[in-house]
Parts: structure tokens; sequence; C-alpha cells
């Protein structure tokens, strides 16, 4: 492909003034222009398709950008700073302009830390491979997050790392850094670091800061030891990569007086001993490259938050054990004896601890064993206090279950309550999308009983006769297949006119046998019905009769549906409506929700076929549809109109296909067809001009789907 | 060397198969077998099920008639059916009809795979009546003394679609079986493939480690078979860190993430 010509000056400059609105914002856009005129083509398509991206967010954004990056982009990757960008995107979504220029300016400091060109590891992009590795280690399964401070360090729960690694030139190395500092981290929380409570003996010290750091120095020491024997060919790496780093850390000294913390049955506490002895004496090596800091307080509060709720949640299952293996309820838990015992062949002290009632051992299912686990990686052993069965009154169970959404996820604010289901969103001019954006609940709809269904069922009586037929002749059922060539039984008749053939001298079928053929349709399907403001009137009562006509006839079909509204106003008001669950019986409250249905706000579709999709996604189905009933073009309040709101449906959808969902629309819009192919595909969706089509449509689409 | 060509029913097994018994389970086997009882095998996949039957079919001194149950197992298959032959149609025992005929042992591999209606043809062999009728000879054949029925079934990984129903699993003896013990299991990888006890060891831990991934991305962790696959390569002198991703790894998962989660776990260890 031949290279195009690089763009003038003019061009850049009438480029940027344009996106970054000189014409009000008065930024100065002639200098970078000179620069960016300069590079090749190649890096001014870069450089300008970002600044446009980010300034459909923030023009200041965008500007501060520009002015960093044209000193960087020969250097550094453009992975790295298209990474840098949206992590800088999602901050200004959640935080705001400061802490995302605070990242820009991280940027510059990163740049100015690697010397030649780099291809660095993106948090983003090893989370996934990193978490698994954790989980597959022994012990309590750690969370891995992007630290918000520079700083890496451990709670005990979650390990914080940095956005991005470019230390070194290749991406595998990067990798093996972040690697290192995930195995270093899982180390601490494993071989019992935090057991003792470090925030107090540092508390009493004379001189806490210096302690801290040989304390730490001197736990590295154990713990590497401890990874070199459990693992070896990671602790290899960990070697050469420090080598690479060129961090000559002066290990010597401190080596050969805490020696004896390398030998394989050393705790904390002999890290503590040994601090105490040497404090002062020695000089502290400089820290390693995966090394990060102690944060004893973010521990110690995570510790006391999880040993509570452990402590009660293990009580309350032995109790429960209790109960089955005894099979008396009211009796006091209190006579039996309970014991741990380590089991033998014990050379690894986590796995091998098991609970005895009366001398014998307890069966505990899987999570209570991930519990043990937990307990004697906090304690190192399980105490008896612990053994002691919850008593009646002891049992909350919200006290020990931990909160399924993590705090920061949910939104607080005014239109934020707890227990929101949260979606991204696609922006298209960012081409990225904007992370956990939309704020959707579920409400249930409020019954009508009046008139509406008896009148409508009268209306259409020989219609849905009519449609019942179309559709029991859409039912499978099991029946006998015959002349098949394999089966259960002889097919006789098939046998006797083969015979009478191979005795005529023509060919002989192979088709002699009958065969069951047993009925295997199995759907489930949601209609995803708009009660936008727009639906007011005519379109609002298409929308209720259609759906009466399609819920009686589907119910003779016997595929599961599920039916649901939406609406929003804005992002923090997205709202589903459930009119049918797939596990909910089509009868008269059914019906009357479905005449309950009354036009709500605006269109903003993305955010509902996301959520039923997920809905979609729990049922157990060979074939799963989202069937659409709208009458217009999403639209929101906020900027979800024209083109972002049909990207982000139009992503939306992508992503419910990657799911293996078969997505379809049915719109009353006449001016339908010059959006949905685009959306839907073109052979997704149906327009329609009558009410009487709609039900007949849908059984076009069932033949179409699945047969 | 030409292939020996035996009928199932006919074939004893020669030498011994080897079996590193966990708990009592030989004993109890025996006793079933005794007693004519039948046996139900519960437990995850490759941790010796098929094997124990094996050298349990050698130390009883009976053929072995094993039927790997797939979703479309009719009861005919098992049973038998007729077939035309040279204009007629002729009678040909299944595999269920011969072993109880031949008085073998008849194993029923993943009973769970076939289908509901194969399920009720084995309940009149699995309590005291041990017969097995034939509607479409109008026959029932009595089972003789030496005559023994085994299934087995992973509970790991059944849907609720796929449970095996009371009313058979309470028609037999059940034996648990799980992945042995760390020691145990390492033994078996040095007595099966001859690799040395280190190599063992750190196999084990690695297959430990895939253990500690089920339920959180991985259906099931690395079984003693594949443990032993993996031992077999590096015997023949592939580099562990390979033979773990050929073996083990790519058996496992399809998933890129997760395959290279399960990489990074095996190349820190060796």
């Amino acid at each position: 492909m031949a290279t195009q010509a690089p763009l003038q000056f003019d061009a850049i400059n009438g480029f940027l003034e344009k996106h970054l609105d000189v014409e009000f914002s008065f930024l100065k856009t002639e200098e970078p222009a000179e620069v960016i005129a300069h590079l090749p083509r190649e890096d001014q398509d870069f450089i300008l398709s970002w600044v446009q991206r980010v300034a459909s967010l923030n023009i200041q954004l965008a500007y501060q950008f520009i002015t960093y990056i044209i000193d960087a982009v020969a250097q550094v990757d453009k992975k790295i700073i298209e990474a840098w960008l949206l992590h800088a995107m999602d901050v200004y979504d959640q935080k705001g302009l400061y802490p995302a220029r605070e990242v820009i300016t991280n940027v510059e400091r990163f740049i100015a830390n690697s010397h030649e060109r780099t291809a660095g590891a993106v948090f983003e992009e090893i989370a996934g491979v990193l978490a698994h590795f954790t989980h597959g280690l022994s012990g309590r399964q750690l969370k891995l997050h992007e630290t918000d401070t520079d700083e890496i360090y451990t709670d005990s729960e979650t390990i914080f790392l940095p956005t991005i690694i470019g230390r070194l030139p290749t991406e595998k190395d990067n990798f093996i850094i972040y690697k290192s500092m995930v195995a270093y981290h899982w180390a601490q929380t494993r071989y019992g670091t935090f057991r003792v409570r470090l925030s107090d003996i540092v508390a009493q010290q004379a001189n806490p800061t210096e302690y801290l750091v040989l304390f730490h120095a001197l736990d590295t020491l154990r713990l590497d030891a401890c990874i070199q024997r459990e693992l070896p060919g990671l602790y290899r790496e960990m070697q050469r990569i420090k080598q690479e780093l060129q961090e000559l850390q002066d290990i010597a000294e401190i080596a050969a007086l805490a020696q004896e913390l390398t030998e394989p049955d050393r705790t904390v506490h002999d890290v503590v001993r040994l601090t105490g002895q040497l404090l002062g004496q020695i000089t502290v090596p400089q820290k390693c490259f995966y090394q990060g800091v102690l944060m004893p307080e973010q521990v110690e509060a995570c510790m006391d938050r999880r040993i509570a709720r452990e402590k009660s949640h293990l009580r309350s299952i032995l109790r429960k054990i209790t109960e089955d293996i005894k099979g008396d309820k009211g009796k006091d838990a209190s006579e039996y004896q309970y014991e741990t015992k380590a089991k033998q062949q014990g050379n690894d002290e986590l796995a091998d601890m098991e609970i005895t009632l009366d001398g014998q051992v307890m069966p505990l299912p899987e999570h209570a064993r991930a519990l043990t686990t937990s307990i004697i990686q906090d304690l190192g052993e399980i105490p008896d206090e612990y053994l002691q069965p919850a008593g009646p009154g002891e049992y909350d169970p919200s006290f020990f279950k931990e909160k399924e959404e993590d705090p920061d996820d949910v939104w607080r604010g005014a239109y934020h309550e707890e227990g929101a289901f949260l979606y991204n969103e696609w922006d298209y001019k960012r081409q990225s999308y904007r992370k956990n954006w939309c704020a959707v609940r579920e409400k249930d709809i409020r019954p009508v009983y009046d008139d509406f269904v008896h009148d409508t069922l009268h209306k259409y009586s020989t219609f849905i006769k009519q449609l019942r037929k179309t559709f029991e002749a859409m039912r499978d059922e099991d029946r006998v297949l015959k002349r098949q060539p394999d089966g259960e039984h002889v097919d006789i008749d098939a046998l006797v006119q083969a015979l009478a053939d191979a005795r005529d001298g023509s060919e002989m079928s192979d088709r002699l046998f009958t065969r069951m053929h047993r009925a295997d349709r199995n759907i489930a399907v949601v209609f995803m019905v708009d009660m936008s403001g727009s639906t007011k009137g005519w379109i609002n009562d298409a929308e209720r009769e259609s759906l009466l006509l399609l819920a009686e006839t589907l119910e003779t079909l016997g595929d599961r549906y599920a039916i649901y509204g939406f609406s929003g106003m804005a992002r923090k008001r997205c709202e589903i409506y459930r009119i049918k669950h797939f596990d909910e019986m089509y009868n008269d409250e059914i019906r009357a929700r479905i005449s309950g249905i009354t036009p709500k706000d605006y269109t903003r579709m993305g955010f509902a076929i996301r959520h039923l999709c997920r809905v979609l996604n729990e049922v157990d189905a060979k074939t799963r549809i989202l069937i659409t009933i709208s009458d217009g073009k999403p639209d929101d309040y906020d900027h979800y109109r024209g083109e972002y709101g049909i990207e982000d449906t139009r992503r939306a959808l992508i992503e419910a296909r990657r799911d293996g969902i078969h997505p379809y629309c049915i719109t009353i819009d006449k001016e339908g067809r010059d959006y949905l192919p685009h959306m839907y595909g073109p052979a997704a969706y149906t327009v329609i001009n009558e009410v009487r089509q709609l039900p007949l449509k849908v059984s076009d689409i069932y033949r179409r789907i699945t047969t | 060397m030409k292939a020996q060509v035996l009928r199932t029913e006919e074939f004893i097994i020669q030498d011994e198969p080897y079996y590193q018994a966990v708990g009592d389970e030989i004993a109890v086997f025996e006793a079933a077998y005794k007693q004519k009882l039948p046996v139900l095998l519960k437990g995850p996949t490759g941790c010796g099920k098929t094997r124990f039957m094996e050298h349990m079919a050698w130390r009883l001194k009976r053929p072995l008639i094993t039927v790997s149950c797939h979703d479309d197992l009719t009861a005919s298959d098992l049973v038998g059916r007729y077939l035309v032959k040279g204009g007629e149609t002729v009678w040909i025992d299944g595999p269920l009809a011969a072993a109880v005929r031949s008085g073998a042992i008849c194993y029923l591999d993943e009973i769970v795979e076939a289908r509901k209606d194969t399920m009720v043809v084995i309940h009149p062999l699995a309590d005291d009546r041990r017969a097995l009728p034939i509607e479409k000879l109008g026959e029932i054949i009595e089972a003789g003394d030496e005559f023994c029925l085994a299934i087995s079934y992973n509970p790991g990984y059944q849907s609720v679609l796929k449970d095996l129903k009371q009313s058979t699993r309470q028609r037999f003896v059940a034996l648990e079986f799980d992945y042995p013990s760390a020691q145990l299991e390492a033994t078996i990888l040095e007595k099966e493939t001859g690799i040395d006890t280190d190599m063992a060891n750190k196999l084990v831990k690695f297959a430990g480690m895939t253990r500690n991934l089920k339920g959180s991305g991985l259906e099931e962790g690395a079984s003693t078979r594949l443990l032993v696959h993996a031992a077999k390569l590096i015997r023949a002198g592939v580099p562990p860190v390979t033979a773990c991703h050929t073996a083990i790894a790519q058996a496992l998962t399809d998933d890129a993430e997760m395959l290279a989660a399960v990489n990074e776990l095996s190349a820190s260890l060796f």
C-alpha cells in the first residue's frame, strides 16, 4: 500500500481549530500543528484521530494530550498511548477533569522513564490471564485491580497493580514484571506476612518508617525463598529481570545476617525478631522491582472485616452440618466435641486441615473448605472459639455474605440506589465504551384490570383461532419416523417392499427401520417492548393488542417466553419493566399487566438490549431470540440521539449476537428502513403498517429462525 | 504384527492392569460381586474408574464388556436387534445380552449420557431378579452367578437434564472415587510412567493448581489420566512446560486467556 503524502500545516491547523473549538476556547494550535506537520503521515493520522476522539469528551483534555504526544509519538508504542488515553477517558467519566489530566501528566512521566522505543504490557490486557494465574495458586483467591495511587500493594484480598508497565523493551518481559508482582504479593498473603499486627508494632517504634522499611526488606528475603521453593521457574525469571533492569541490589550484607530467613519453616515472627535485632545496624538495600509497599492499615481494615465475617460464617456452617449429621435440630450443639486435625502426609498446611466432630471427620462442602483455608491463612490455625456452632439467634446471613457489587461500582446520587445493574455504553466518537455508564433497575408494572383484555380478545376472536392453527402446525411432537436408515425397530412395510425389490432384481433400499423422533423444540424468546413517551396513543394500543395476541397464541406453541418493557430518562435512570418472566405462567394477572403498559419517558435502547441479553443468557435453551417492538429510533434526553444512539444500539446488538442470541426488530416506524439495516442487519427487521400483521410476522420469524 | 481379533465376551485380561487402591474399594467390589450386587462408580473423569474395572475383571478372571454410553444409545443398542441378512431377519445380541449370556462383567461407562429408556432396561438386571427380558424375542435371560453389572457416572458435570434417577441409583452399591491424595498420585505417576519422584511431585502440584481453578474458569481440573500423559511425554524427552501445555492445558480448555494462565502456572513451576 502506498503511503499517503503527509498533511500540510494548514490542513492540520484547520482540523485542530475545528475540533478544539478554538473560536471559543482560545487554545493555541499553531505550535502543535507545526510539529505535527513534520511527522510521517501514519503518525499524523494517529494523533489527529485521537485528538478528535478525546475532544468529543473534553477539549482541555485533548489539548493537554496533544502537547505531550507530539514529543513522544516516535518513541512510544502506539498501543501504550491508546491504553493511557482510554484509561484517562474512563477516569474522566468517573472522577472528572482533574484526575484525568493527572493521568495524562503521568504519560509524560512514563515517557520520560522509558529511554527507548517501548512495547509495554497493559493491565487491561493481562488482567484476565493473571487473575486465572492467581486463582491457580493455592490459598485465598485474590482479585487484581488497577492502583489509584501509583503504589503497588495488597490489602490481603486485592492486589493493586500499575495501569501499564514499560520498563523493559519487550512486552513479554514487562508481562513477567506484572507476574512477579502478583506472585510476590500472593506470597505475602499465602505465607502469612500479615499474621502480625504490623501497625501496632510499628507504632511502638522510635522511627516507624525505618522499621517498616527494614521489616519489608527482611520479609522479602523470606518470601523470595518461599517463591524459589514453590515456583522455581518463576523465581529464575525474576532473577533474570532483576539483572536486565540492572537493579544492583546490595543484599550481600542483609542476606548474610538474615540467612536463617530463607529456611523453609520461618514465619513472620522470625522476621519481626530479626528486624528488632538488626534495626539501625545495617543499610537496607534498594527495593526490587516487584516489592511495592506495605500498607498495614489497609490490610488490617480488610482483615478485621473478613475475620469477623468468616468466623460467623464457619460457625453457622458447622451448625448446619451438625444438624445434618446428628439429625436433631433442637439439641444444644455445645455438647459435641469439635477438633481440628491435620491430615497425614501434610507438607502443605493449608489443604490438609480437617474438622472432626466427636472423632469423625466432618464432610465439608467446597465453599467451606475455601473458608477454612482463608481462616488458616489469616491466623495460622482454626482457633477453638471458631469451632462453636452458631446458636439459634446468630443466623444473620447478611453478616457473612459478601456484598455482590463493589460499593465503588454502584452510583451514588439522587437517582442511585444500591442494586442497580450497571452497563457499559458505546461512544462511537471516541470508539470506546463508557464504563458502567447506565444504571438499570427492574421495576414491576401495575396490573390494570379493565375491559381492554376482553375487548381485544373479542375484536380479534376469529383471527386468534386462525393464529392458533398456524402455531399448532408448527408445533413439534413425538412421532415415529418410517423408512429410516437406522432405528429401534424394523419397518415391516419397508422390508416387504425391499425384499420384493430384491427378488425383482432392482436395488434394495437400506431404509428399513422406524425411529422415534422426539420433540426437541428448545426456544426461549424475550419480547422487548418500547414504552417511551412517543408511543402514547394508538401505538401503545397497538403494542398492547399485539402482545396480548402473541401471548395467547404462544401458549399453544409451548415455547418459553418473557415480556419486558423499557424506557428511560438519561443514563442514571434506565428502567426495565417486568411484564412476564420466563418462570411465570400466563394468566389473568399477566393479561392485566399487559393492559397496564403505559408510555413513560425516552427510548434508550442499548441498556435494554444488554440487560435482556443477560436475562436470556441465564435461560438454558438451544435457540435464544430477542424481539424488539418499537416505534422509532433510539433517543434519550442526554446525548443519546442521532448517530450516538444508533451506534450504541448497534454495538449492543453485536454483543448479543456474540452471545448466540438472535435479535430481531419489529417496528412501526416507516422510516425504519433507513437505519434498521445498519443496526439489526439486512434481514433481521420488519417494518409494519398495521397491527393485524404483527403476530403473523412473529410466526414468520419463528419459521425462519427455528426451522 | 497382526492384530488379534477376539469376541468381547471371550476376551480375558491376561496381564495385571496397574491399579493403586485408595481405600477398600477392591474388597468392597469383590464382596459385592460374590453377593451378586450391581455396582455404581462415582467420580470425576480420569480418576481411574475404568482402570479399576479392568483391574477387577483381571482379578475375578471374567471378560469385561465396556459400553461407553452416548446420547443416541438406545435400548436396542444394548439388548440387541433384528438385522436383515440374505433376505431374512436375524437376531443379533447387543453387548448387554452377550454379557448376561456369557457371564461377563458389563460396564456401562457414563450411564447418564444414555437416553432415558436405556436406563430402564437395566433395572430388572440390577435387582434380585437378575434377568434380562427381551421383548422382541419373547425371552428372558436369567443371569448366572458370574455375571456382574457396573455403571459409572460423574456427578461433577451433571446438568439437571442428566441426573441419575432415584429408581436407578437405589439399586446399586455405590463406590466413590476421587483424585488420589498428593502423595499417592505421585506414586501412581512414578509407577505408571517411570518418571523420577521430584518431577512426579511437581506434576501433582501443577494438577493441584489447575484443580484450584475449577469453578473459576475451568470446568474440571487436570485428572490423573492427564498427568500420566504429561509424565509419559516428559519421559520421552519433551520439556516439562511443553508437556504440560500439550497434554494438560490444551486438553482442559480452549479459552485463550485460560490457556495462557495455565501455561504461566506451569512455567512458574518448572
